[in-house]
């Protein structure tokens, strides 16, 4: 085993873009090594964003640390990518039986079933489901590097930037456009905003709203609502939300009014993840 | 706006299902013109707190490009604060500002708020 990940390593300083990362994680997770799993998944996922089995196996590697609220975004993630992922259904099933919603957890393993009809380990957990057990925690679904998922246009190398800070929303919808990331102070940490006329308006914006969290904080504070989790504003020309992916940072999402502010909420509640786990790494 | 009209404008509020409170602030200096509250929200704190939000939103839409904030919703754990400028002079106008409750209509707290401020939905 030792063997197998230094060989892996070695393949994947060779060719940082490989999908070999997938089956390096899972390697290093099997020898309980979550740590330096972790850091081999976040990369992959940073240069992989839309492939359905990087997101399965960081999902694999919280449900191991028992972070299962995070493991639910990123199943949930790998799903909407790829729907029939059974990984991610089987992950979910799990997730969904360990809450005690047992008609979930079934759903989710039948789904599976249809997929990979002839996957014993499927049937397996459907048969603990009904029994009352507890399905085992996911596994891949193979030992080899799976297929990407991902569009041409979403793993082409990009030439890393010093600071990699347009590598920052990677991958989302808009990221050029409307989503900038700033710290306590109101400086831009990544993202990049530009008003209609297409001017670079990211410092200016980032400035006005440096504050605005602990703002927020103290309001809800204030009125005994608890912790905030959003901040969604209607514009005559345009729709915002601001979200709080660390205690010191701030998450501004910016569209036109035809995107509704309940769609805005659920693509910053994305971005918010991304940004989170980017965050993490500087850390 | 008279006595009577504030109090219409946010019995508009207030009588949505959900709302703890509403109150009519003075968006340039955060003081409260006019307030139907729930016993225990700190109105003249909140008020200020809602302005300066405002205040900063505002210029940050405006540098973004996006316009001038009609309705803001600062979303929390066990409830909900919603603002729409209800126009006026001044950068910041009247604000009338509602507090629900977690489980409110944030839909039709808002339609109340825009009906209060006399705008559209």
């Amino acid at each position: 085993m030792a063997d197998d990940i230094r060989a892996l390593s070695a393949q994947l300083a060779q060719d940082p873009q490989s999908l070999v990362f997938l089956r390096l994680g899972e390697a290093l997770r099997r020898k309980g090594q979550l740590d330096a799993a972790l850091r081999v998944a976040i990369n992959g996922l940073e240069r992989h964003p839309h492939l359905a089995d990087a997101h399965d196996l960081y999902a694999r590697l919280l449900a191991d640390k028992h972070d299962y609220e995070r493991a639910f975004d990123e199943w949930d993630m790998a799903l909407r990518i790829a729907p029939s992922h059974t990984g991610a259904l089987k992950g979910l099933a799990f997730l969904y039986f360990k809450v005690g919603d047992v008609a979930q957890a079934e759903a989710h393993l039948e789904a599976a079933q249809r997929h990979e009809p002839d996957d014993p380990s499927i049937a397996q957990a459907l048969a603990m489901v009904r029994g009352g057990v507890s399905p085992p925690a996911p596994t891949p679904t193979a030992e080899t590097a799976p297929t990407p998922t991902a569009t041409p246009a979403a793993t082409a190398p990009t030439a890393a930037s010093p600071l990699d800070e347009s590598r920052v929303f990677a991958g989302l919808e808009g990221a050029q456009e409307g989503l900038l990331l700033l710290d306590a102070a109101g400086r831009v940490l990544g993202g990049a905003l530009r008003n209609p006329a297409g001017a670079d308006v990211a410092d200016a914006v980032a400035a006005y709203l440096a504050g605005v969290s602990q703002e927020a904080a103290r309001t809800a504070k204030l009125l005994g609502l608890g912790a905030w989790g959003g901040l969604s504003a209607e514009g005559q020309h345009g729709n915002v939300h601001l979200a709080q992916p660390s205690k010191d940072a701030l998450l501004l999402v910016v569209r036109d009014r035809g995107v509704p502010l309940g769609r805005l909420a659920i693509l910053a509640q994305r971005t918010t993840a991304m940004a989170r786990r980017w965050l993490e790494r500087q850390g | 706006m008279t006595a009577a009209a504030f109090r219409h404008a946010l019995d508009l509020v207030t009588r949505v299902r959900g709302v703890r409170g509403a109150m009519l602030v003075s968006g340039d200096d955060g003081l409260v013109v006019a307030e139907q509250l729930m016993e225990g929200i700190k109105g003249t704190a909140v008020a200020a707190l809602a302005a300066s939000l405002s205040g900063r939103l505002r210029r940050a839409m405006e540098a973004a490009g996006v316009g001038v904030s009609v309705f803001w919703h600062l979303q929390a754990e066990q409830g909900a604060l919603l603002v729409v400028s209800g126009g006026g002079s001044g950068g910041g106008g009247l604000l009338i500002v509602a507090v629900a409750e977690p489980d409110g209509n944030i839909g039709l707290v808002r339609l109340g708020l825009l009906g209060a401020g006399g705008g559209g939905a």
